[in-house]
C-alpha cells in the first residue's frame, strides 16, 4: 500500500498540510484518456501493457475525456484532428494536464517542413505541462515525464498561483 | 500471358484512334497511353474478355507532370500554359497471371476523365484520393468528395507542384 | 405491418477507443441495424508523398518507417526492393535473407498487436496483454540488431544500415522454440474461447468476388478462401527458396471469410513465418551487407511498380524518376486504405456491436490509410 503501511503499530495522529494531501492523491491516481494518434500510441500501448506497466503509477487507461484527468498526446496531430483535440480538452474536468509526447506532438517532428496538413506543435491549440522528445520516445522516456508531471502536481498549491 | 506491346496491338485493332500510344524503352515498365474519355470503356473490355480478365486493380495514381511553360501574367501572376496530368492504373489478371500498365494524360486547366468505379470498386477511393490530391475531376464517380484533406479546405490541390501552403486553417498558424 | 423506425445517424470516432486510431466513422441506423457505413479518413494524412518529392531516395526510407508503424521493417523493404529494381541492382545474398528474417519477425510482431487488440477490443484483456510479452521479445532482437524499438530506418538501398549484432542469430533461435507453445496459449485463451467466437463466428462475411473487386489483400483476402499471397505467387527477395504453406480461411467456426477466419488466418501465418526465419537462419550466408550500397542514389528516368507482401496484404510503391536525386513521384498502395473502404460492404444488416469485430478483423493501421 505505501507510505503509510505498517509503519505505526498503534491507531495515530499523522499531521500534514490539506495540500500535500491533496496533491499526493492527485499525482498518484492520474487517469489517462486512452487515445492514441499515431506511432507513439503504440509505444504508450506498449507503456501501459506488461513489461513496463503504466498501473504502478496509478494510470489508468479512461475512454472518455469526462473521467480522465491527463491527456497524452501521442502521435502527429493534423489540422484535421486540432480542432477534435481542442474539444476533447476542453471537455476534461479541471484539474488536467497535457503530456505531449514525441517530437511531432512537440514541435511536427520530422514533418515541420513539408506538411501543408500537420499541426507544428500541438501547444498552437492546448497549453502542454510536459513534453517527451523522441521519435517516438521509448516507453521509459515516457515514465520519466509522466513522473516529471507527479513532481509537478507535487508542488501546487491551493492558493498561490503555479503555472 | 500477354506483353504489354501484344496487347497493345490488340488493344489498337479494337479501339482505333482511343488507343494513342506505346511507350517503351523507358527502364523497368512498358505502358499504353489511352484517351481519358474512353478509359472506362477499354478497362471493362480488358476485365470481362476471357483472354485477359484483368480483374484486380492494383493501383491508381495521378501524377503532375509538370511540364507546363512558365508565363508570366499582367499583375505578375505565374501561369504554367500547356502542364498535362496523368493518370496510371496497374491492372493484374489473377488468374493468368499478367500485368498491364495504362496511362491516360489531361490538359492541365481542365482535367477530365472518365470513371473507373464501376468496374473496379477498389477505384472509389483511389480516384477520390486522385481528386484531391491533384484536382482532377472524374465523369460519373458516384461520390466525388475530398477523403484526406478537410472538406473545407480552400487553398488548391496540394500534390501540384505549383502548390502554395495557406498561412492560416481555421485560425491555426499552418508553416513551422 | 412491422414497426419502422426512423433512420438515425451515428458518429464514431475520430477519439473512440476501437476505431484503431484516429478513423471517424458515420454509421446510418434503422435502429440497431447498420444500413450504412461512410468511412471519413485523413485525421493522420502526413503528407509522406510530399515529402517523398522534396527528399533524396535514401532520406524518404525513415518517412516510410513511419506510414504502417507496425510493419516498419516491411514498409522499407518494399520500398528499396522499388528502388533497386529501378536502378538496376543486384544486392548480396547475405542481405537478401537478413531482410527476410526481419521481415517475418516484424509479421509475427504485427499480428500479434492485431489479434492481442482484437481481443481487447472485443472484451478480452488479457490476450491484449500476452501479445505484447511477445512482442517485446521480438522487439528486443530489433533493438539489439539496430537500435530502436519501433521506427527502424535499417533497411537501406542495396544493403542493410550493418550487420547483424554477433548475438542476434543465437537469441532469434531461442525465440522460435519460445514462442511455437505462445500460439497455442493464444489459441486456449482467445481464438477457440465461446464468447468470442460467437461475436466474430458468420460476422462480417467477405465473398472472395467481393474482396477481388475492392483489390483486398493480404490475410483478409486469404481468410475469404483464396490462396493468394505474394511471397508465392509474385517471388520476390529470396522467398522462392523457403518451404512454407499458405493458410487460408476455411470457415470452421461458421462460414468462410467471417471475421474469425480473417482472424485464424493470423494466428496460422505466425506459424509460417516462424519457419520460414528458422530455414533462413540454418541458410543465412556469409558475406558483407554493405558492399552494394550506392554512394549516390540517382535512378535512370523511368518508372517502376513494385510491390511486396506486407502483414496486411499488398504493399506496393509506384516510382517515377525524373534522372535527378529525388523522386519526382512517389505513390504508396497502402493495403490497410484498400481494405477499409469494404467496411460498408461488411457492415450492412449488422448491429452496432459487430462494426467493432469487422473493424478489429480487417486490421487497420490508420498511418497508411492517410499517409
Amino acid at each position: 500500500m505505501g507510505l503509510l503501511d505498517k509503519q505505526f503499530t498503534d491507531d495515530n495522529i499523522i499531521i500534514t498540510k490539506v495540500e500535500d494531501v491533496l496533491n499526493w492523491a492527485r499525482l498518484s491516481s492520474l487517469w489517462q484518456m486512452g487515445f492514441g494518434l499515431a506511432c507513439c500510441a503504440i509505444e504508450m500501448m506498449a507503456t501501459s501493457a506488461s513489461h513496463y506497466d503504466f498501473d504502478r503509477f496509478g494510470v489508468i487507461p479512461r475512454p472518455s475525456p469526462r473521467q480522465s484527468d491527463v491527456i497524452i498526446i501521442s502521435g502527429t496531430v493534423t489540422l484535421k484532428m486540432a480542432i477534435r483535440i481542442k474539444r476533447l480538452y476542453e471537455q476534461m474536468p479541471d484539474p488536467k494536464y497535457v503530456i505531449s509526447m514525441g517530437s511531432c506532438s512537440n514541435c511536427g517532428g520530422p514533418y515541420w517542413e513539408h506538411g501543408y496538413h500537420v499541426l507544428k506543435g500541438v501547444d498552437r491549440v492546448i497549453p502542454v505541462d510536459v513534453y517527451v522528445p523522441g521519435c517516438p520516445p521509448r516507453p521509459e522516456a515516457l515514465l520519466e515525464g509522466l513522473l516529471k508531471l507527479q513532481e509537478k502536481i507535487r508542488n501546487e498549491s491551493l492558493v498561490k498561483k503555479t503555472a | 500471358m500477354k506483353t504489354t506491346e501484344e496487347i497493345f496491338n490488340l488493344l489498337k485493332e479494337k479501339f482505333g484512334e482511343s488507343i494513342i500510344e506505346f511507350k517503351t524503352g523507358v527502364p523497368v515498365e512498358d505502358f499504353i497511353v489511352v484517351n481519358p474519355f474512353e478509359i472506362d470503356k477499354v478497362c471493362t473490355f480488358l476485365r470481362d474478355t476471357d483472354s485477359y480478365q484483368f480483374n484486380n486493380l492494383m493501383n491508381l495514381s495521378g501524377v503532375d507532370d509538370a511540364n507546363g511553360k512558365k508565363i508570366t501574367g499582367e499583375q505578375g501572376e505565374v501561369k504554367l500554359e500547356g502542364r498535362t496530368f496523368s493518370l496510371f492504373y496497374h491492372l493484374e489478371s489473377m488468374s493468368l497471371k499478367q500485368k498491364v500498365t495504362l496511362a491516360v494524360r489531361m490538359p492541365g486547366e481542365n482535367p477530365e476523365v472518365s470513371s473507373v468505379s464501376e468496374i473496379w470498386r477498389s477505384a472509389d477511393w483511389h480516384e477520390r484520393e486522385a481528386f484531391d490530391m491533384f484536382g482532377i475531376k472524374f465523369l460519373n464517380h458516384p461520390d466525388l468528395r475530398r477523403i484526406l484533406m478537410p472538406y473545407d479546405w480552400e487553398a488548391g490541390y496540394p500534390l501540384r507542384k505549383d502548390y502554395k501552403n495557406p498561412e492560416f486553417y481555421q485560425g491555426m498558424k499552418v508553416p513551422y | 405491418m412491422p414497426v419502422k423506425t426512423e433512420e438515425m445517424i451515428l458518429n464514431m470516432g475520430p477519439q473512440h477507443p476501437s476505431t484503431h486510431g484516429v478513423l471517424r466513422l458515420e454509421l446510418l441506423l434503422e435502429g440497431e441495424i447498420i444500413k450504412g457505413v461512410k468511412p471519413h479518413i485523413g485525421y493522420l494524412h502526413r503528407c509522406f508523398e510530399k515529402h517523398a518529392e522534396a527528399m533524396t531516395y535514401p532520406q524518404v526510407i525513415p518517412y516510410v518507417d513511419r506510414l504502417d508503424y507496425l510493419s516498419s521493417m516491411y514498409n522499407e523493404f518494399g520500398y528499396v526492393t522499388a528502388v533497386e529494381k529501378l536502378l538496376g541492382i543486384e544486392v548480396p545474398q547475405r542481405v537478401e535473407y537478413i531482410r527476410v528474417i526481419m521481415g517475418e519477425l516484424q509479421r509475427i510482431a504485427s499480428h500479434l498487436v492485431a489479434i492481442g487488440t482484437y481481443g481487447a477490443d472485443l472484451g478480452a484483456f488479457t490476450p491484449f496483454l500476452f501479445a505484447f510479452r511477445d512482442r517485446e521479445k521480438i522487439l528486443s532482437l530489433f533493438e539489439i540488431t539496430c537500435g530502436a524499438r519501433l521506427l527502424y530506418n535499417y533497411i537501406w538501398i542495396g544493403g542493410l544500415s550493418h550487420d547483424l549484432h554477433p548475438d542476434f542469430v543465437r537469441l532469434a533461435r531461442e525465440f522460435i522454440p519460445y514462442f511455437r507453445p505462445k500460439i497455442k496459449e493464444m489459441n486456449d485463451l482467445l481464438s477457440y474461447n465461446k464468447i468470442f467466437v460467437e461475436r466474430t463466428a458468420n460476422v462480417g462475411i467477405l465473398p472472395p468476388e467481393t474482396a477481388i473487386n475492392f483489390g483486398v489483400s493480404g490475410p483478409n483476402l486469404r481468410g475469404s478462401g483464396l490462396k493468394w499471397d505474394l511471397r508465392r505467387n509474385d517471388p520476390y527477395s529470396v522467398y522462392d527458396k523457403f518451404d512454407f504453406n499458405i493458410p487460408v480461411g476455411e470457415g470452421r467456426m461458421g462460414t468462410v471469410g467471417d471475421c474469425w477466419d480473417r482472424y485464424f488466418v493470423r494466428i496460422l501465418e505466425m506459424e509460417e513465418s516462424l519457419k520460414i526465419i528458422e530455414q533462413a537462419l540454418d541458410q543465412l550466408p556469409e558475406g558483407d551487407v554493405t558492399s552494394a550500397i550506392p554512394k549516390r542514389v540517382k535512378p535512370p528516368i523511368g518508372q517502376v511498380y513494385a510491390r511486396v507482401e506486407n502483414p496486411r496484404g499488398e504493399l506496393g510503391y509506384f516510382i517515377i524518376s525524373d534522372g535527378s536525386v529525388n523522386p519526382f513521384r512517389v505513390k504508396v498502395r497502402a493495403p490497410s486504405f484498400i481494405s477499409l473502404s469494404v467496411m460498408d460492404e461488411l457492415c450492412r444488416g449488422h448491429m452496432i456491436a459487430d462494426v467493432i469485430a469487422i473493424l478489429g478483423s480487417i486490421d487497420i493501421v490508420l498511418g497508411e490509410i492517410d499517409r
